[in-house]
């Protein structure tokens, strides 16, 4: 059992929390994933690890209530334990020999974005943190990512932080003002990615996704997480997750995201139901 | 007086039709009496041919002389002192072209059934509570075995019993590998898998689960921390797909998630467990093995219509007879010399139909099979919602990445030696991740060898 020992509600749907998981916080490193399951009927949910601290063992995660599992997951409390939590999966983030960096996290994506560019900062790189939110209320971890990059650009979709746009949006005003990039790191929703993406292509600027594909073992037995990255097939959680944005085919990473759509929908019934108590 | 039937007792079943709208077993066992008539068809020959077909060596006749005395927990004694699994091993192995191809009466009518013998010995042995397996006083030697499939569960009991302190880690969060995700419920109840771990754990044996080789931790790390022996059963990895236009379409699953989704996971009782799957109303499998015909037949019981695609004939299908005869009871339709050219998918990118050419027989290839080349103008189309993939699986790279000085194969097996020594000093190897997709029986072999090898290269 991985007990929570500590959880923290980020904004209304955002939450964290610390695992203890020595075997995990052994080795983790930025850009790497753990895979959860709360309980013996649960499912296999891959989280890119938010942070760890190797002495005391434990790993954080940042989630999202989007569906079922994740709404299950945050009605835990500290002291409360998951039933297996594994990792470090896939392959760590590469931070050698970049110099200038845009790093931009969209969403749940800022998670993510920010352990990345922590690292990177402290390796000595310019990072330009990037990240958007839909609005003011939803902004997340402000002090952290303040700290972990030169300069930080925080965006909302309604405008109400003062700063309105998208993160793309954002990153090209940044390179028409002349910020000379080695490196774009997106990390967040497809169509973000995808749209970074193509706004680097022309430029030629190397750009890192990170993608979260449905997955069951992750640990590259069932092959679930399959992308076409420059008309390969690769399998995210052990060739990933970051792969070369330039190279990835979002729209088959869009398509294959829906798969499972209808189900979830009809696991989330049932929770419905679970909480309130109500037959259906 | 022997029993001079030309035929073996035929296995109880449930009806094709029943079984085909259920998960559970197929097979019901033989009852005692069916057992000990069977038992005395064996004729205890003298050099004893069909212990020469097992890849552990049964004392075959020995425990089938036990039946036919009426001692069951006797029989089991003898099976369970060269075979750690029987149960499971009564059920999965391939008996037709291992021990009961060498059977003597198998020359003039049916063999003995062998293995039918060998799932009624430890199924009633286990059920009245059989006594536990000898061990040696612990001897201060440590081993570290990767992955709880077959070849681990084998060598780490062998391992145990030698009075060995010995710890398996397990990448997935329930231990038994294949056994647990991949042979489905219906050829090999979940319930028996776990109780033959339960067993391995009162001699001793440590799990730990979740625990991912090559990433938690290295095999240079176990050997630090004090383990005088590691073994790698890790098995098969990726899965291997055709790469015809299609296959990442919604729809499109290996084998391996369709079965772990199902076996694992549970999802056949979705909502009820939270893992979904979903096929559709039919259902395209393409591959002629064991596993291809396991998926079909989950499919099946799933609801759909299911069609096998297999680009050769029946008589290169690499199946169980016995599998390909259940499947086909079981309404699965088989299309032989037919090979996929490509997946159909509808404007949201979900399968529509899988196209395909018909095949006819060529030259013979290096391994002696009629090499399949396709017929010109032959095209047609299926019209699917779900297409499994299960022709085979390519080593998991994970631990060849962390282990460099672990000589490994040009297609990613680990290189090694009949007793499962690799070219790294304390290490061995054995099942799938050696061999390449084989048996649990032949992986059992590799577990058994690799622990006998252990034994003799670290001696007391």
């Amino acid at each position: 059992m991985y007990p929570i020992i500590r959880k923290q509600v980020l904004n209304e749907t955002t939450t964290l929390m610390e695992v203890e998981a020595p075997l995990v916080a052994r080795k983790a490193k930025p850009g790497q994933f753990i895979i959860f399951r709360i309980d013996e009927e649960g499912e296999r949910v891959p989280l890119t690890i938010a942070g760890f601290d190797r002495e005391k063992g434990t790993v954080t995660i940042i989630f999202q209530k989007v569906g079922y599992t994740t709404e299950k997951l945050n009605s835990l409390n500290e002291g409360d334990s998951l039933m297996d939590f594994v990792g470090p999966l896939g392959e760590p983030s590469v931070t050698e020999g970049i110099k200038r960096a845009a790093v931009i996290g969209g969403g749940l994506g800022v998670a993510i974005a920010y352990p990345q560019a922590k690292a990177l900062h402290e390796a000595g790189a310019e990072v330009d943190l990037i990240v958007g939110f839909r609005n003011q209320h939803l902004i997340i971890l402000r002090d952290e990512l303040e700290d972990a990059c030169t300069n930080l650009i925080i965006m909302t979709d309604d405008g109400s932080n003062g700063n309105k746009g998208f993160v793309t949006q954002a990153l090209e005003k940044q390179i028409q003002a002349g910020r000379d990039y080695d490196t774009v790191i997106a990390i967040g929703p497809l169509p973000m990615m995808k749209a970074v993406s193509e706004m680097t292509r022309p430029l030629q600027i190397k750009t890192i996704v990170s993608m979260n594909p449905i997955m069951i073992d992750g640990t590259g037995m069932c092959g679930g997480c399959r992308l076409t990255v420059g008309g390969e097939t690769k399998f995210a959680c052990v060739d990933g997750p970051d792969f070369d944005g330039h190279l990835v085919d979002f729209d088959e990473a869009m398509a294959r995201g829906r798969m499972f759509r209808p189900e979830e929908a009809r696991a989330r019934e049932k929770h419905i139901c679970n909480l309130t108590g109500e037959a259906r | 007086m022997p029993n001079l039937s030309m035929v073996k007792h035929p296995m109880p079943e449930q009806e094709p039709e029943v079984r085909a709208r259920n998960f559970k077993e197929v097979a019901l066992g033989y009852t005692r009496e069916i057992a000990m008539e069977e038992a005395e068809r064996c004729l205890n020959c003298k050099n004893s041919p069909c212990v020469s077909g097992c890849p552990v060596n049964v004392p075959i006749p020995n425990f089938i002389a036990k039946i036919r005395e009426g001692d069951i927990q006797g029989a089991y004694q003898i099976i369970k002192s060269q075979n750690a699994l029987p149960a499971i091993c009564g059920r999965v192995c391939p008996q037709e072209s291992q021990c009961e191809s060498k059977c003597v009466r198998g020359i003039k009518g049916e063999p003995v059934a062998i293995g039918r013998l060998e799932r009624f010995s430890a199924d009633t042995a286990m059920s009245e509570g059989a006594a536990e397996t000898e061990k040696k006083a612990p001897c201060g030697k440590k081993a570290a075995v990767i992955g709880s499939g077959p070849a681990g569960l084998t060598c780490a009991g062998e391992l145990a019993k030698a009075g060995w302190d010995v710890t398996i880690y397990e990448a997935l969060h329930t231990a038994g590998g294949v056994l647990m995700y991949g042979i489905p419920e219906f050829r090999l109840p979940k319930q028996l898998v776990s109780r033959e771990i339960d067993g391995l754990k009162r001699m001793g044996v440590k799990i730990v689960t979740n625990a991912v080789a090559g990433k938690a931790f290295t095999v240079d790390e176990l050997l630090e921390e004090g383990n005088d022996a590691v073994f790698i059963g890790s098995g098969a990895g990726l899965p291997n797909f055709q790469k015809i236009p299609g296959e990442s379409l919604c729809g499109v699953y290996s084998a391996n998630e369709f079965l772990t989704r199902l076996n694992l996971m549970k999802a056949y009782t979705f909502p009820e467990h939270d893992t979904p799957v979903k096929i559709g109303e039919h259902v395209a499998v393409i591959g002629g093995g064991n596993v291809a015909m396991d998926a079909a037949r989950c499919a099946k019981r799933l609801g759909a219509e299911v069609t096998i695609l297999y680009r050769r004939s029946e008589k290169e299908m690499p199946a169980r007879a016995e599998e390909v005869h259940h499947a086909k009871e079981e309404g699965i339709i088989f299309r032989m010399l037919t090979a996929p050219t490509e997946i159909e998918g509808d404007e949201n990118g979900f399968v529509k139909a899988i196209k395909c050419i018909e095949m006819q027989l060529g030259e013979p290839d290096e391994r002696g099979r009629r090499r399949p080349v396709p017929v010109a103008g032959s095209d047609f189309a299926i019209p699917v919602e779900t297409v499994i993939v299960a022709i085979g699986n390519s080593p998991n790279p994970l631990i060849k990445k962390t282990t460099p000085d672990l000589p490994t194969e040009k297609w990613g097996g680990i290189q090694a030696d009949e007793m499962g020594r690799t070219g790294k000093k304390d290490v061995y190897a054995g099942g799938d991740a050696v061999t390449g997709a084989a048996t649990v029986i032949l992986a059992m072999g590799a577990g058994k060898k690799a622990a006998a090898a252990i034994l003799e290269d670290h001696p007391d």
